[in-house]
C-alpha cells in the first residue's frame, strides 16, 4: 500500500512474509496527557466506524492535573466488539514511566512499542515481542521547525496504520477533517508525521505485520452509516432528539462535559442551559424550567446527586418531569474521581427522604446512553416524575461506533403545552395522571393552581389529613408501578437455564456479554440478563431467576456489611431467592471479563472454569 | 373540601381584583405584618392588570413563604431556600411571565444566601420580596441572621451573640438592580416600592419589615411614629434643577446606596439603588440564541442534530 501523502514514502508490501490475519487487537497507548493520546484513539476509533471494523475504547485522564500520565486503550477487530479488552497485545510506551507502569498490562507474546528515545526496556524480559523505535526524533525529524515532538501522536498512528494494515485514504481523510480548519500548514505537518511513522516499519520490521480478518460484509452490514462518539455526547444528543431545551447544572468529573456539550448546542435549538452557583440550584433551575412546561434536564457525579436530593423528594411530591444524569465515579465523596464505580445505585433509587417512588434508568453501553437518554425524557413526561440516567465514568469517556440514528423518526417537538385546561382541572387528581398546567397557562375556572412540596389535595392545597397523605403516597407509587407494567422484557443471553445466570446493569454489559461467550464454551450452561431498567424493574424477572442454580450479580461497588453489592440486595430483597449472589469490586477499573468468569467459577466451584481462568492467553499478536 | 368551591370564572380579559386574586384565607397569626404585604400585593397586581395566567408567585419555605397559597395566580411552594433559582428556571423558561418570590430572612439570607448572591449578579428579571421579620417564624423563634444582638431566642436565650448581616448592603454588595426597603405597617409605601420592584427590568428586591407578633414583638417599632419610633423616607433626587437637589439621594450612586445602608437603625425607607443599563441574564441569553441561530441561518432543529451526527461519521 503506497501512502498518498508524500512521494518519498516506499510503496510496495514487506519484504518479509505476507501479513498474518488476526480477529481483534487491543492496543494500549501510555503517555501524557499533552501527546495527544486520546487523539490517536479517537482517529482509530473514527476510522473503524468508517470501515467493517468494530471498535471500542477506554481512557484514563488524571483528575487535577493537565500533564500527567495518561492512557488510551482501543480495542479494534472484526465482528462484534464487546469490551476494551483485559489485557493489551500491544503497549505503546512514550515514557519510562508509562512502560513501567503499564508493561504489566501487556499478555505474553504482545508487542512492545517504545520510543527508544525515552524508554529502557527490561533487559532480559523475553515474554514480548519488543520493538525500539526512536518515535521523538523519527517525529523531530519529520515535522522539524519548532513544532520540537508535538505530532508524536500521528507519528504513531502512522506505525499502527502501517503494522495494522489500516485504510490509510481513510485516516488521512480524518487527519485532514480534525485539523483542516487550522492552517494549512497543521495539515501539512500532520501528514508529513504520519508518512514518517507509516515509513518506519518499512525499513525495520521484519515480521510485525497483520491485517484484520475479512468480514462477512452481508451478514455484517446493518446498511447504516456508523457514528464515532462518546457516552456522554450520546447523552447529550439524546437529550437534544427529545426536545430538551433547557438545563442547568455544575461542573463536576465526569459530567461536566454533557453540560458543556449542552450549553453550547442549546442556543441553536432555542434553549436555554445555565451553569448555576451549585448543584442545588441546579436542580432548583431545573424544576423551574420544567414548570414553565420545558421538561428539563439537570446532572453532576455522585457529591452532587447528594446535593440535589432535597429537591428530588420535592420533584416526586409535587410530581414535577425532570431528568438527572448521574455520571458514577469512585466514592465516597471525592474518593476517585476519574474511576468507574457502580456504587450510586441505592442513593439514585433511595437517596431522598420521604418515600420516594422514582425512576432509575441505566445505560449499557454508548449507543444505549442515546436512546435512554430519549427514554428517559419520555418517562418524565409521561408520568410526570423525575427520572435518573445513571451512567459511569467509563460510559463518559468510551468511544464506541454505531448505526447513525434514525433521527427523522427519533425527533420530538420542544416545547409546553398551554392550551386552556378545562374548569374541572385540578393538578394533583386522584383517579388520573398529573399532568400540570405550565406556567402561563389559562385555567378556565379561573383557579390557579399551586405546585407544592407539602402534602396536598387534589388542588393543591395542603393538607394534614392522614387519609389523603396515604392515597397521595400510593398515587406516587401506583404510577411507577403503572410504567413498571409497560417495561420491555431485559435483553438475556444465552441458555434460559442452567448453571449460572450473569446478571449486570450499566457499563458491565459488553464484559459480561464476553464472559458468557467463554464461559458457555468450557461447556457450562449459563445465562446472561442484562438490566437497564434498574427501578423499577420490568416484568417477568421472577421467571427467569429462577431458572439458574445460581445468580451471579456483577457489579462495580462494595460487597457490603452483609456481603451483596448494591443491585443484588435490591435482588434478593425483591425477589428472595438464595441463589442469588455477588462479584464485586471497586478497583476503579471495569470489569475484566476474565474476572467475571473468575467470579461465577467461584460461585460454581466449578475447577475447569476456574482453570480456563488462571490460563494465559497468549497474545493472538505473538510470533509463530 | 372547601377549598374546591372555585369563583365564578372570570371573562377573558376581566379586570384583576383583590377578589378574582384571593385564595385560600392566610393561615398567619392574627396581627403578623405578613397580612399587610399581602394586601400590598393585591394592590400592586390590581395596578399592574397583567395577564392572569402570566403571574407567578413563587416561594420557599416559613412564615412568609406560605404567601402563594394566599394568592390566585399560578405558584409554587418550593424548598426553604431554593425558591430563587427555581425562578429563575421560571423566568428563563417563559419570558412572557412575571415572577415573583415571596419569603423570609432566613430563607433569603441564611439557607438561600447563596443564591441569592447569584440570582442577583446575573440579574435575572424576577421580583423578590423578602418579609423580614428578624426571627424564624415557623419553627418557632429561633436566631435569624437578621437577629439584632442581644435578642433572645431559643437558640439564644441569652441574647444572640452573632453579629447580624446588614440586608441592604449585602443586596447591595451582589449586584441586585433594584433594592428598595420599607416596612410593613406603611401599605403605601409598600405597594409603591413593590410596584417600582415589579416594573424594574432586572432582579429587583424590596425588604420588608414585618413583625412577628408571636416571636419577636415589637420588633420594628423604632420605625413607627405611633409607637414613639421614627419613620424617615428618603429623599430621592428629582433631577428638577433646583440646587437642593443636589443633596437629595441619587437612586442610581452605588456608593451613596451603601452610605444609607449604613446608617444606624431604623435607617431610612425607600428606593436604596436603581440600576437601568445593566442588562437582565434574560435578554443576553435571548441575544446569545439569536446570535447563533443567525450563523445557523435558523435551520431546523432536525437538520442541526442531522449535521451534528454527519460530523461524527
Ligand atoms: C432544609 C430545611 N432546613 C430547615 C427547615 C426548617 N425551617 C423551616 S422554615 C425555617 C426558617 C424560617 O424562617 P424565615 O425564613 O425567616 O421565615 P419566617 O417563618 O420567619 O417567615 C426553618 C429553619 C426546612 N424546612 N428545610
Ligand atoms: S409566627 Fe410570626 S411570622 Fe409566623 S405567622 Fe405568626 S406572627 Fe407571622
Ligand atoms: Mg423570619
Amino acid at each position: 500500500m503506497v501512502s498518498p501523502n508524500s512521494p518519498e514514502t516506499p510503496g510496495g508490501v514487506s519484504a518479509s512474509a505476507a501479513p498474518r490475519s488476526i480477529k481483534d487487537v487491543v492496543i494500549r497507548l501510555a503517555g501524557n496527557s499533552q501527546d495527544g493520546i486520546q487523539a490517536i484513539g479517537g482517529f482509530l476509533a473514527r476510522l473503524a466506524g468508517r470501515s467493517d471494523q468494530d471498535v471500542m475504547t477506554y481512557m484514563t485522564i488524571p483528575s487535577t492535573i493537565s500533564g500527567g500520565p495518561s492512557i488510551f486503550q482501543v480495542r479494534m477487530g472484526t465482528g462484534d466488539i464487546l469490551s476494551a479488552g483485559d489485557r493489551a497485545d500491544m503497549l505503546v510506551a512514550f515514557y519510562q514511566h508509562s512502560y513501567d507502569a503499564h508493561i504489566g498490562s501487556l499478555r505474553p507474546g504482545g508487542v512492545l512499542l517504545y520510543d527508544a528515545d525515552h524508554v529502557k526496556p527490561a533487559e532480559g524480559d523475553h515474554r514480548f515481542t519488543n520493538v525500539a523505535c526512536p518515535i521523538t526524533t523519527g517525529t523531530i525529524e519529520a515535522v522539524g521547525g519548532t513544532a520540537k515532538d508535538k505530532g508524536k501522536n500521528i507519528y504513531v498512528l502512522g506505525l499502527i496504520a502501517r503494522i495494522f494494515d489500516l485504510e490509510v485514504p481513510k485516516l488521512t481523510q480524518l487527519i485532514r477533517e480534525r485539523f483542516g480548519g487550522k492552517n494549512e500548514d497543521i495539515v501539512r505537518n500532520a501528514l508529513l508525521g504520519f508518512d514518517a511513522g507509516y515509513a518506519w516499519p518499512q525499513n525495520n520490521l521484519r515480521d510485525l505485520f497483520y491485517r484484520f480478518e475479512a468480514i462477512d460484509r452481508a451478514a455484517a452490514a446493518s446498511g447504516r452509516t456508523q457514528v464515532t462518539l462518546d457516552g456522554n455526547s450520546a447523552i447529550a444528543y439524546g437529550f437534544l432528539a427529545a426536545g430538551v431545551r433547557h438545563g442547568a447544572g455544575y461542573p463536576i468529573t465526569p459530567w461536566s462535559s454533557i453540560m458543556e456539550t449542552l450549553r453550547t448546542e442549546l442556543p441553536k435549538y432555542g434553549g436555554v442551559f445555565v451553569q448555576c452557583e451549585d448543584e442545588i440550584a441546579s436542580i432548583s433551575t431545573a424544576l423551574g424550567f420544567s414548570y414553565t412546561g420545558n421538561v428539563a434536564i439537570t446532572g453532576s457525579a455522585g457529591p452532587g446527586l447528594s446535593l440535589k436530593m432535597e429537591a428530588l423528594s420535592w420533584a416526586t411530591m409535587a410530581e414535577m418531569p425532570l431528568v438527572v444524569v448521574n455520571v458514577q465515579r469512585g466514592g465516597p465523596s471525592t474518593g476517585m474521581p476519574t474511576n468507574v464505580e457502580q456504587s450510586d445505585l441505592m442513593q439514585a433509587i433511595y437517596g431522598s427522604h420521604g418515600d420516594t417512588p422514582r425512576v432509575v434508568l441505566a445505560p449499557k453501553n454508548v449507543e444505549d446512553c442515546f436512546y435512554l437518554a430519549i427514554e428517559a425524557v419520555r418517562i418524565a413526561r409521561a408520568y410526570s416524575t423525575p427520572v435518573l440516567l445513571l451512567t459511569d465514568q467509563a460510559l463518559s469517556s468510551r468511544i464506541e461506533a454505531f448505526d447513525e440514528p434514525d433521527l427523522k423518526a427519533l425527533m420530538v417537538p420542544p416545547g409546553p403545552d398551554r392550551t386552556e385546561r378545562p374548569a374541572n382541572f385540578k393538578p394533583y387528581p386522584l383517579d388520573r395522571q398529573t399532568r400540570h398546567a405550565p406556567a402561563g397557562t389559562r385555567i378556565a375556572s379561573g383557579k390557579y393552581p399551586v405546585v407544592t412540596g407539602l402534602e396536598h389535595d387534589e388542588f393543591g392545597h395542603p393538607t394534614g389529613n392522614p387519609k389523603l397523605h396515604a392515597q397521595m403516597n400510593a398515587k406516587r407509587r401506583d404510577k411507577i408501578k403503572a410504567l413498571a407494567s409497560t417495561l420491555p422484557a431485559p435483553e438475556l443471553g444465552g441458555d434460559i437455564s442452567g448453571e449460572a445466570l450473569i446478571v449486570t446493569w450499566g457499563s458491565n454489559y459488553g464484559p459480561a456479554r464476553e464472559a458468557l461467550q467463554r464461559i458457555r464454551a468450557a461447556g457450562v450452561p449459563a445465562g446472561h440478563l442484562h438490566i437497564r431498567h434498574v427501578h423499577p424493574l420490568p416484568p417477568g424477572l421472577e421467571d427467569i431467576l429462577g431458572r439458574y442454580r445460581k445468580v451471579v450479580v456483577a457489579e462495580l461497588n462494595d460487597e457490603g456489611v452483609y456481603g451483596f453489592g448494591q443491585f443484588a440486595t435490591l435482588l434478593r430483597a425483591r425477589y428472595a431467592l438464595p441463589s442469588i449472589v455477588s462479584t464485586c469490586k471497586t478497583d476503579g477499573l471495569t470489569f475484566k471479563v476474565s474476572e467475571l468468569v473468575a467470579g461465577v467459577a467461584r460461585h460454581l466451584g466449578n475447577a475447569t472454569l476456574e482453570g480456563l481462568v488462571s490460563q494465559a492467553r497468549p497474545s493472538p499478536l505473538a510470533a509463530r | 373540601m372547601s377549598t374546591a368551591v372555585a369563583n365564578p370564572p372570570p371573562p377573558a380579559g376581566a379586570p384583576l381584583t383583590k377578589k378574582v386574586l384571593t385564595a385560600d384565607h392566610p393561615t398567619w397569626c392574627p396581627g403578623c405584618g405578613d397580612f399587610a404585604v399581602l394586601a400590598s400585593f393585591y394592590r400592586v397586581l390590581e395596578k399592574l392588570q397583567y395577564p392572569h395566567e402570566k403571574i407567578v408567585t413563587f416561594a420557599g419555605i416559613g412564615c412568609s413563604s406560605r404567601f402563594p397559597y394566599f394568592v390566585n395566580t399560578h405558584g409554587g411552594h418550593f424548598i426553604h431556600g431554593r425558591a430563587l433559582p427555581f425562578a429563575a428556571g421560571i423566568s428563563l423558561g417563559g419570558e412572557d411571565l412575571h415572577v415573583f418570590v415571596f419569603g423570609g430572612d432566613g430563607d433569603g439570607f441564611s439557607i438561600g444566601g447563596n443564591h441569592l448572591t447569584h440570582t442577583a449578579r446575573k440579574n435575572v428579571r424576577i421580583t423578590y420580596v423578602i418579609m423580614d421579620n428578624s426571627v424564624y417564624g415557623l419553627t418557632k423563634k429561633q436566631t435569624s441572621p437578621t437577629s439584632p444582638l442581644g435578642f433572645k431566642s431559643k437558640t439564644d436565650p441569652w441574647g444572640a451573640l452573632d453579629q447580624p448581616i446588614n440586608p441592604m448592603r449585602t443586596l447591595l454588595n451582589c449586584g441586585a438592580t433594584f433594592v428598595a426597603r420599607s416596612h410593613a405597617t406603611q401599605v403605601n409605601h409598600m405597594t409603591e416600592m413593590m410596584l417600582r420592584a415589579a416594573r424594574h427590568d432586572g432582579f429587583s428586591v424590596v425588604e420588608i419589615l414585618s413583625e412577628c407578633v408571636e416571636f419577636f414583638e415589637g420588633a420594628f417599632d423604632a420605625a413607627v411614629p405611633r409607637k414613639g419610633g421614627s419613620w424617615v423616607l428618603i429623599d430621592e433626587r428629582k433631577n428638577d434643577g433646583s440646587p437642593e437637589d443636589a443633596t437629595r439621594h441619587d437612586v442610581t450612586d452605588e456608593v451613596a446606596a451603601f452610605q444609607l445602608a449604613g446608617q444606624a437603625w431604623p435607617g431610612k425607607f425607600g428606593v436604596f439603588y436603581e440600576n437601568k443599563t445593566r442588562r437582565t441574564k434574560n435578554a443576553i441569553e435571548a441575544e446569545l440564541i439569536a446570535k447563533t441561530r443567525e450563523k445557523t441561518k435558523g435551520a431546523t432543529d432536525l437538520a442541526l442534530l442531522q449535521a451534528t451526527f454527519a460530523k461524527l461519521r
